[in-house]
């Protein structure tokens, strides 16, 4: 899942995220993400299979629009490009944004 | 999606009578009631509902817009409502700028997919700085729906 490094200058690390509640990445779960991106000082780019965007960028990740059960790939260039990535997948696919599941939904 | 597959054109409003926020936000909504797009009698609450989600979370993306919405039971379908204003709207965006283009969405409470979908097309050309100049320019509601039509057409304005 995740690529190794070509120097210590330069570490990108890409993975496979899924999208895991029941209302997928709208504008709030969206945000959350900018804020976990925004925390790292790596690059981070996030693709559909349409569009890649700038996952430090609300406008453009609102874009993706991408429904539960999308699968996202999550693309980070820079020194703590590892840590970014272990965190955004945490938060999408751990703690899905805070928001539940469809079959958390269910039974509420 | 496109825009012109939700937004309402006799919801646009070419210039907001309020600069705040909950006043721009209910001029928005009952353009959408007047229009016959909310069912009867869900007006106020649906005013209610977006401000709360507002208040959540303020739905001010930066460069001069904002997208307050909801999701209700009242629609069946995805609708918007677009409202401009040349004077300046606090919206506590992120980039603590005034907001001059607001589009408001109302989406059904049962289809998250159709929510995101128009989501996805509004943002789609808020991303345009073209766009997003055009539609603070517009002076008209004609204006405002020549804009969103050709901007379906033509999806790099």
């Amino acid at each position: 899942m995740q690529a190794g490094q070509d120097s210590l200058e330069k570490i990108v690390c890409e993975t496979s995220v899924e999208i895991k509640n029941a209302d997928g990445l709208h504008m709030r779960p969206a945000m959350q993400f900018v804020d976990v991106a925004s925390k790292f000082e790596c690059d981070i780019a996030v693709s559909n299979d349409e569009t890649t965007v700038d996952g430090k960028s609300i406008m453009q990740m609102s874009m993706l629009a991408a429904t539960c059960g999308t699968k996202l790939k999550v693309k980070a260039e820079g020194l703590d490009a590892r840590k970014a990535i272990n965190a955004l997948r945490e938060l999408v696919e751990q703690k899905h944004f805070d928001e539940p599941t469809p079959s958390e939904q269910k039974k509420q | 999606m496109k825009l012109a597959d939700f937004v309402c054109f006799e919801a646009i409003i070419a210039e907001l009578k309020t600069n705040d926020r909950d006043g721009a936000i209910a001029e928005l909504v009952s353009a959408l009631d007047k229009a016959g797009r909310l069912g009867k009698g869900n007006c106020q609450k649906i005013i209610k509902a977006v401000i709360k989600r507002e208040n959540e979370a303020s739905t001010g993306m930066g460069k001069g817009i904002a997208v307050p919405h909801v999701k209700h039971r009242a629609v069946k379908d995805a609708v918007a409502a677009v409202g401009r204003s040349s004077f300046g709207i606090d919206f506590s965006s992120l980039d603590k700028q005034p907001v001059y283009s607001v589009i408001l969405l109302i989406s059904p409470a049962d289809n998250p997919d159709k929510h995101l979908q128009a989501m996805e097309s509004v943002f789609k050309h808020l991303q345009q700085e073209k766009f997003r100049k055009f539609l603070r320019q517009s002076e008209t509601a004609e204006q405002l729906e020549d804009l969103i039509r050709e901007a379906d057409e033509n999806p790099t304005l």
